[in-house]
């Protein structure tokens, strides 16, 4: 089909068929007479999805420092290759364009978003931290008992996150004082 | 390179539909913006970006008892295709090797007479106009790989190999019908089952349009007359309905 | 799960209740099939809809929701009036043949009350829920079963009510199916046939959550089919590492490896191991746990480093203590969070505002906060309450921050499988935009706070001053991390009182049974010892060999313990080491060489009938599986209750409706209904799909997987269809105690009505997916409309069974 631009294609596509704003470059999309492997001389990296708790290993492909294929790994004894859709999406999650790529802030009582840096953000929330933690830290309980503990913070989270994360989140909340430390397995 | 197929066996699909993702994700084909109509089943049709989905069928047996089939819809890759013989302009071609029935868009004039002459109803169209459907990832299977959508199947429903030792194979595991084993001159995409194909939603007997030969000689003769085939000039003359 | 994926190839019998395999966890469908397929495995469903998994079940048993102790406890009484269990196994493996404590009452005995019940406190006195012992303290048993208080007595008892009849009229299912469905587990009694059971929040999301389960391991033990290949008590679990992060303890109730957070009263480390190491006199118990000061001690070393020493309880005291009488659960979060005690709260790749039951007092409570931190890669329902449906931006105080993180393909580390495998994720790309893996993010408000601490003093600052924090200023090193979690030499140790051996300061422990407590080792969670040993990262490995054919894979990745496949494996043989099915032995006593073959087997020791030889349940005190559950909150033994809301009445014990110690709250948000409304006259329960994942932020914003389930959905029958006028496609709205939210009816044969107590019982499927945020035309969460009461023992919530009703939009 020659090379239909990005751009007609999405004015093109405003029929019933929209086309979903998602990054993935169409152009030129393959004509299936000759076409190159999309995966040929690509960097493979092994990972394990980030879905469900079966554990499927995955195969990412990159090029140019772009995810270009996400498939299953053939040599896992658990999914053997295969993947169910949300593991063959994967492409989509490292692709995607409704992810959020800079901090955000918003105020008391405003109506929107603001970008912030990452300096700004994390000093602000430092700084809350300890007023929080300052005014409302318990050293004692009501039978003079130490008890060392912060009950105006919570924290949730996460099943998302690799075990090394999990045990670094705990021990910096814990270090904090905080008791109100759950996550996703309570529900 | 023997002749190759994909055995489908809905007896062993979970309807978890990794095949239609990772259809779109190897060949980059777009979401489709959808909406639940009162069924799980979608999209609701085989689209130029959707190149296969799964028919979610729920049935009462004669116990009174639910069913919930799960069956492949796609293109069959057919032994003799239709699609390939009307196409005048070759775009449409029948790889030797392995059977599979693929397509150039660069060549495709867009005139639709493969969706006329296709007694399954499979070609659709991308919004330039030129033909879409699944091309059995011709592309993986020349560089030693299986189908995007075999590979990812967690239950080998949708198996990928040789075609004679698969169907031998559904056979000796005692699937007393193969549906594809035989129709129009053996299909590249062959369906295992149990019971008759009408309980799967699978056309009985399908055939060529009985007067193919001839319809693809007059397209061929308009060409050198120098008409421009589009899908208007196909309805004038009567090969495709308005 | 006790066993793992691959295994359920290995099974007869394969259970799914309280699950849904097929479309949850989909993979697992490759196994469940070959199961089917090569040995003629049986499939049974036990659900209250005809979901993909039982769409390829060959028995499949409709059930109403949160009846499954009425089905389970019927299956104990049908094994055991028919003798059905595995003798040998029960009297040698299990508490069955241990007397109980004659003060001991149940239900049966009560009005569906257990002993020590206290109407004002709604809580249990456990004096009476214990075992008798001898002079010894060693439990007494009665080996012929008969003595009137053992435990195979008291179960018989239990019960006794739970015929066929009962069941089917408390469940809906019919009588035959249910029959059916008995005769094939219970089929698996014998030494070469095993049973597995795969359940997910299907159970565990009850207020009778915990005993579900509990029935479930009841039944599996008297057929003797844990330690088995195929066998096992499996949870399915729903999240890639949900394992993972409770075992890290990201809980409020467990630091890291299943130690208990230390309690106002355990004053100093003394009391908390005193309190925490369970002491037994079974002669042939191993009783694990009682390493517990190693363990504790060298977590201590791993979060105060050199700060930690003998002379200062190992910093014991910088732990924050929990009040001995209060619990700090999800629900009481926002229940604090909502009554304004709460100011400042990190949700951490989570998004409460649409996961957690009657959302709306989350997202009420969301409001009342000063300060909101999230960590995530899609702005969601949560971080974007104050846009949300009903609010007012200006009106609403709450500072937030989005901060957004790596994905799992742009940062490396290790996450933990339902089946305990650890499995190693390696970075493929750098992350998008300013994103940063979530670790770095960690260090950086560490290092942030520290400082401020520093500069400005401040209460109490020692114990982040004095954390043992040294993983690179900015870039995280994981490996140091992960290596820590292993744990390592804080000093020389000459002359190891394990081997004798010799070990320098920095070296990798080989295993926690290298941990020692006297601060020479520090571990930051033992169960993960042995993951990063001096030989390498385990949890890396890609060996393919499986010896056995049972599908172990011993050298694909690392699975704790100890690389144990399948745990309590020791009862997976008879007391003299021989597999009780040779066909699927996982592991054999080689009496010539002494030693075990197969898998990592629990515990070195010889088999129990030989000299030195140890019961199989060697986390156990008492060294046995316990069907006598003394610990729990809600009674020994699993007991029908309905759940909090339902039409129907409590057959059994017409005088307690619902679990009398289940948790409620209390604010004007807390809207539920004990029993029935006329306005409510329908069961509603909520569930998943194949397409999407949890509140769904990850697979809304993935446009393949929106396509194929665009929209929240209610499933309902073509009977209550008719009725109100409803056809598939058309837009409902379901409405609970809590508030309503708008559907698309699917009309379907899959949910049918069941008969219970004489009248016709309607269900409403709908999935929890969705969120008002993204897409536009998707749908809210269902969690708007279920209730929050819990589990009196994990405090999850009961969203698989509440009242509902239904209307044309």
């Amino acid at each position: 089909m020659g090379g239909i631009s990005r751009r007609n294609f999405l004015k093109l596509s405003l029929g019933s068929l929209v086309l979903s704003s998602i990054s993935i470059d169409l152009t030129p999309v393959k004509s299936y007479a000759a076409t190159e492997l999309k995966i040929k001389n690509a960097k493979e990296s092994t990972s394990i999805c980030p879905y469900c708790s079966v554990g499927c290993s995955i195969i990412v492909y990159t090029k140019g420092g772009k995810v270009v294929q996400v498939e299953g790994d053939p040599d896992s004894p658990i999914n053997q290759g295969s993947l169910c859709p949300k593991g063959a999406s994967l492409l989509q999650m490292a692709n995607n364009p409704y992810r959020v790529t800079e901090p955000l802030y918003r105020a008391p009582g405003a109506t929107e978003w603001k970008k912030v840096s990452w300096e700004w953000a994390l000093s602000e929330i430092a700084k809350r931290v300890k007023a929080t933690r300052d005014k409302y830290f318990i050293l004692k309980d009501e039978k003079g008992r130490v008890v060392n503990r912060v009950e105006a913070i919570a924290h949730v989270g996460s099943a998302a996150l690799d075990n090394e994360e999990c045990y670094l989140l705990q021990k910096l909340m814990r270090a904090l004082g905080l008791v109100y430390i759950e996550h996703q397995a309570r529900i | 390179m023997a002749r190759k197929a994909l055995l489908i066996t809905p007896d062993l699909c979970v309807g978890c539909r990794g095949c239609q993702v990772a259809c779109k994700s190897w060949n980059d084909l777009p979401a489709e913006e959808t909406k639940n109509n009162g069924t799980h089943e979608n999209p609701p049709d085989l689209t130029g970006y959707t190149y296969n989905r799964i028919r979610f069928i729920e049935k009462v047996n004669e116990k009174g008892e639910v069913q919930w089939l799960f069956v492949s819809h796609r293109c069959l890759h057919c032994g003799e295709p239709a699609c390939v013989e009307i196409c005048p302009v070759k775009a449409l071609k029948k790889d030797a090797e392995t059977g599979i029935v693929y397509y150039d868009k660069n060549q495709c004039i867009g005139c639709q007479a493969c969706q006329a002459a296709c007694p399954f109803n499979i070609p659709r169209y991308d919004k330039n106009g030129k033909i879409s459907k699944c091309h059995f990832c011709i592309d993986r299977v020349k560089a030693g790989l299986s189908p995007a959508c075999a590979k990812t199947c967690p239950t080998e429903a949708i198996k990928y190999g040789n075609r004679e030792e698969l169907i031998k194979e559904a056979k000796a595991e005692g699937y007393s019908v193969l549906y594809g084993e035989t129709e129009l001159g053996g299909l590249g995409v062959v369906y295992a089952l149990k019971a008759s194909p009408k309980e799967y939603n699978l056309a009985e007997n399908p055939k060529k349009p009985e007067n193919l030969i001839a319809m693809g000689q007059m397209l061929r003769t308009l060409i050198e007359k120098g008409v421009a085939l589009s899908p208007s000039v196909l309805k004038d003359i009567g090969l495709i309905k308005g | 799960m006790t066993n793992h994926w691959v295994d359920l190839k290995n099974a007869d019998v394969i259970i799914v209740m309280g699950g849904n395999p097929a479309e949850n966890h989909p993979i697992s469908m490759k196994w469940i099939l070959k199961a089917q397929k090569e040995k003629g495995a049986k499939l049974l469903v036990i659900d209250p809809k005809f979901t993909r998994t039982a769409s390829k079940a060959d028995l499949y048993v409709p059930i109403r929701p949160g009846t499954d102790i009425a089905f389970l406890g019927g299956l104990i009484k049908y094994i055991i009036d028919n003798e059905l269990y595995f003798k040998e196994y029960v009297i040698n493996y299990t508490d069955l043949s241990y007397l109980v404590d004659p003060n001991f009452k149940g239900p049966e005995d009560l009005d569906g009350y257990f002993s020590g019940y206290d109407p004002k406190t709604r809580k249990y006195d456990k004096a009476t829920w214990k075992y008798q012992l001898d002079e010894k303290g060693v439990p007494k048993k009665d080996p012929t079963l008969k003595d009137p208080n053992c435990l195979f007595q008291l179960l018989k008892k239990h019960y006794r009510r739970y015929t066929l009849d009962m069941v089917a009229e408390i469940t809906g299912a019919p009588k035959e199916k249910i029959l059916e469905a008995y005769k094939i587990i219970a089929s698996t009694g014998k030494p070469n046939k095993v049973a597995t059971i795969c359940y997910a929040m299907g159970w565990t999301q009850h207020t009778v959550g915990v005993q579900n389960v509990r029935a479930m391991s009841i039944i599996q033990l008297l057929l003797g089919n844990i330690g088995m290949a195929g066998g096992g008590v499996n949870a399915l679990r729903g999240e890639s590492n949900v394992q993972g992060s409770t075992d890290m303890g990201l809980l409020f109730h467990v630091l890291p490896g299943y130690l208990p957070t230390p309690k106002a009263s355990w004053v100093d480390l003394k009391t908390y191991i005193e309190v925490n190491t369970p002491k037994t006199a079974e002669p042939k118990s191993l009783n694990w746990w009682k390493n517990r000061p190693k363990y504790i001690v060298s977590l201590l070393k791993a979060f105060y480093g050199d700060n930690a020493t003998k002379e200062n309880d190992f910093c014991y005291g910088y732990l924050p203590k929990l009040d001995d009488n209060t619990t700090y659960s999800w629900y009481d979060i926002f229940d604090a969070m909502y009554k304004g005690k709460i100011k400042g709260f990190f949700a951490w790749g989570q998004n409460p505002a649409c996961s957690s039951a009657n959302a709306n007092k989350v997202r009420k409570a969301l409001s009342k906060l000063d300060w909101l931190v999230c960590v995530n890669l899609w702005d969601n329902e949560t971080s974007s309450f104050w846009k949300g449906p009903g609010m007012d931006p200006k009106k609403i105080k709450t500072e937030v921050f989005f901060l957004p993180c790596a994905s799992s393909v742009e940062k490396q580390g290790s996450i933990t499988n339902s089946g305990r495998l650890a499995q190693w994720r390696y970075k493929a790309v750098e992350p998008p935009g300013k994103c940063m893996p979530d670790a770095e993010i960690m260090n950086e408000l560490y290092h942030k706070i520290k400082e401020l601490y520093q500069k400005q003093g401040g209460v109490f600052p020692d114990p982040i001053l004095k954390l043992n924090w040294n993983y690179g200023d900015k870039h995280v090193d994981i490996e140091k991390v992960a290596k820590e979690i292993n744990g390592y030499y804080t000093k020389d140790v000459v002359s190891h009182p394990i081997d004798k051996k010799t070990y320098k300061k920095g070296q990798q422990v080989p295993s926690f049974v290298f941990l020692l407590d006297d601060g020479s080792t520090a571990c930051g969670n033992w169960i993960f010892s042995a993951s990063f040993t001096e030989a390498g990262n385990m949890m890396k490995r890609r060996g393919k060999e499986d010896p056995t054919g049972l599908g172990l894979y011993s050298n694909w990745a690392w699975c704790w313990p100890l690389n144990r496949r399948i745990i309590y494996n020791r009862a997976s043989v008879d007391p003299m080491g021989n597999p009780w099915d040779p066909q699927r032995p996982v592991i054999k006593w080689d009496a010539q060489n002494k030693k075990w073959v197969g898998d990592v087997p629990d515990g070195p020791q010889p088999p129990l009938a030989m000299e030195g030889g140890v019961l199989p349940f060697i986390m156990k005190p008492s060294g046995v599986g316990t069907i006598f559950g003394a610990g729990l909150a809600d009674g020994p033994f699993p007991t029908y209750y309905e759940p909090v809301e339902s039409p129907f009445k409590n057959l059994l014990y017409p005088k307690v409706h619902f679990n009398p110690v289940a948790r409620t709250y209390d604010s004007p948000d807390d809207k539920f209904v004990v029993g029935t409304d006329p306005k409510y006259p329908y069961v509603g329960t909520t569930y998943r799909v194949t397409e999407h994942w949890q509140t769904g932020v990850m697979t809304r914003h993935t446009p393949w997987l929106l396509e194929l389930e665009p929209q929240i959905f209610a499933e309902i029958d073509p009977e209550l269809a008719k009725e109100k006028g409803i056809k598939s496609g058309d837009k409902v709205i379901v409405s609970s105690p809590r508030g309503e939210i708008w559907a698309i009816a699917i009309v379907t044969e899959r949910i049918r009505p069941l008969i219970v107590q004489g009248k016709k019982c309607h269900m409403i499927g709908i999935p929890w997916h969705y969120g008002w945020k993204f897409p536009k035309n998707g749908g809210d969460s269902a969690n708007l409309i279920t209730p929050n009461v819990v589990d009196p023992n994990t405090f999850i919530q009961e969203t698989k069974c509440f009242i509902v009703n239904i209307r044309k939009a």
